[in-house]
């Protein structure tokens, strides 16, 4: 009987080989597994909850199928697995090789099916705040107007802001209020698919929250991912931030109109995009004066016939 | 810092690998980060604790492997590890290259009880 916790008397009690867990086995093969308060401290001095887990002999065969499935592996070397013993519960390793952001890929997966079965191409745009992406999508919004049928969705962390700047460019627009996150998610994205793609979509631009590092490791199920840079920002920062830029196969270098202030190399700006993603199609416009806009217009244009070519040829379901 | 959506994720996982396993805690959690993963060593080291607060992992201590960039060379055929963020193959210094490791943000290992 634990002293500590005062277990049922008639239990075989057992300490567990990791100081903090007491072990303990009843004639029935139920395993309870106590942490206390003071042994389960942490390094860091976090204090552990009291936990109570009953576990049955046959439970320990059903989870062993269950490995089997999920092609997981399981290392025990502690003990054999007769039936006739009680199960004892040592610490076992479980290889699993499996992607953390599962979950978000799997919605991300779910979101481009949905879009490919609809002949709709998504693209994720993504730069530091203040690179001039609504400004060149309320001009793109423009120069596609009866042409193209877009969409937009935008990411914050406050304000509907851009989404008002966006509105009345000829496409529905819905605003993602991320708040305490730095980044859009593809959960947040398919939430708010259906409210903005119609039936004749063809285009969808998300805009992501400004910010050159988290949202690049978020898939959202886009067609792929564009990256902005303007000069102001300096020519190497997809050597610093390379995960962006090399991610984007895409990039937009904007505000060309500025040039002429600053003191920027536009070959040392291509050379630094080029070193992090070499096969990098790189795009140079200025929303403002419209240079550039024609080649960022009919590239755009290139990406919605493309996908219409490969459109299943049965109507999608909603 | 998306290091505590990642460590969140990461958290969750866990908690649903306790659950198959029927198992009642983890103890141990080695997690693969590519360099170009985009995931960062520190601040994830720094969430970690935070985000398994209350759960299955908390106490567990996070093993974090740091995977570098490996590259197969179309023109050479070597497999290199460039100096990132420079992508070009260190044999030849072609940039016709693939990226085949380093990108992934992996659970490898996770010790129940």
């Amino acid at each position: 009987m634990c002293k500590e916790c005062g277990c049922q008397e008639g239990l075989e009690a057992r300490q567990a080989e990791r100081a903090g867990a007491h072990r303990h086995v009843d004639a029935q093969g139920r395993t309870y597994v106590h942490v206390h308060e003071d042994e389960g401290a942490g390094e860091d001095g976090h204090v552990h909850v009291h936990v109570h887990v009953h576990v049955h002999h046959e439970q320990e065969h059903e989870h062993t199928h269950e490995h089997e499935h999920e092609h997981t592996h399981t290392h025990t070397h502690e003990h054999d697995h007769s039936h006739d013993q009680v199960p004892d519960r040592t610490a076992r390793r479980i290889e699993v090789e499996r992607r953390v952001l599962q979950r978000n890929d799997e919605a991300a997966e779910r979101n481009r099916a949905w879009m490919r079965e609809r002949g709709l191409v998504a693209v994720n745009l993504i730069s530091s705040p203040g690179s001039g992406k609504t400004l060149l999508l309320q001009k793109t919004l423009d120069a596609l107007r009866g042409r193209v049928e877009c969409a937009v969705i935008v990411g914050d962390q406050e304000t509907d802001r851009d989404a008002r700047r966006l509105t009345g460019h000829g496409a529905p627009v819905r605003q993602i209020q991320t708040r305490a996150s730095c980044h859009l998610d593809a959960e947040q994205v398919g939430e708010h698919l259906r409210a903005v793609v119609g039936p004749t979509t063809r285009l969808l631009f998300i805009e992501n929250v400004g910010n050159l590092v988290c949202p690049a490791a978020f898939d959202l199920g886009e067609q792929f991912k564009i990256a902005l840079l303007s000069p102001p920002e300096g020519e190497d920062k997809p050597l610093k931030y390379p995960v962006l830029f090399h991610d984007a196969p895409v990039t937009v270098i904007t505000k060309l109109d500025l040039v002429p202030h600053l003191e920027w190399s536009r070959t040392a700006c291509l050379d630094a995009i080029r070193a992090v993603r070499p096969d990098a199609r790189i795009l140079e416009v200025s929303a403002r004066t419209g240079e550039g806009m024609s080649d960022w217009i009919a590239f755009l244009e290139g990406l919605v016939r493309a996908a219409e070519q490969k459109r299943p040829s049965v109507p999608a379901k909603d | 810092m998306h290091e505590l959506s990642l460590a969140v994720a990461l958290v969750e996982q866990v908690g649903e690998i306790c659950r198959k396993e029927r198992a009642e805690r983890a103890l141990r959690i080695e997690v693969v980060v590519g360099a170009l993963s985009g995931v960062e060593r520190d601040p994830l080291e720094f969430c970690f604790p935070l985000a398994a607060e209350n759960t299955v992992a908390a106490g567990a201590t996070l093993v974090v492997e740091e995977v570098p960039v490996t590259l197969a060379c179309r023109a050479c055929g070597e497999r290199t590890r460039p100096e990132v963020p420079f992508i070009r193959c260190m044999a030849c210094g072609s940039t016709n290259v693939e990226v085949v490791e380093g990108r992934d943000f992996l659970i490898k290992t996770v010790e129940v009880i």
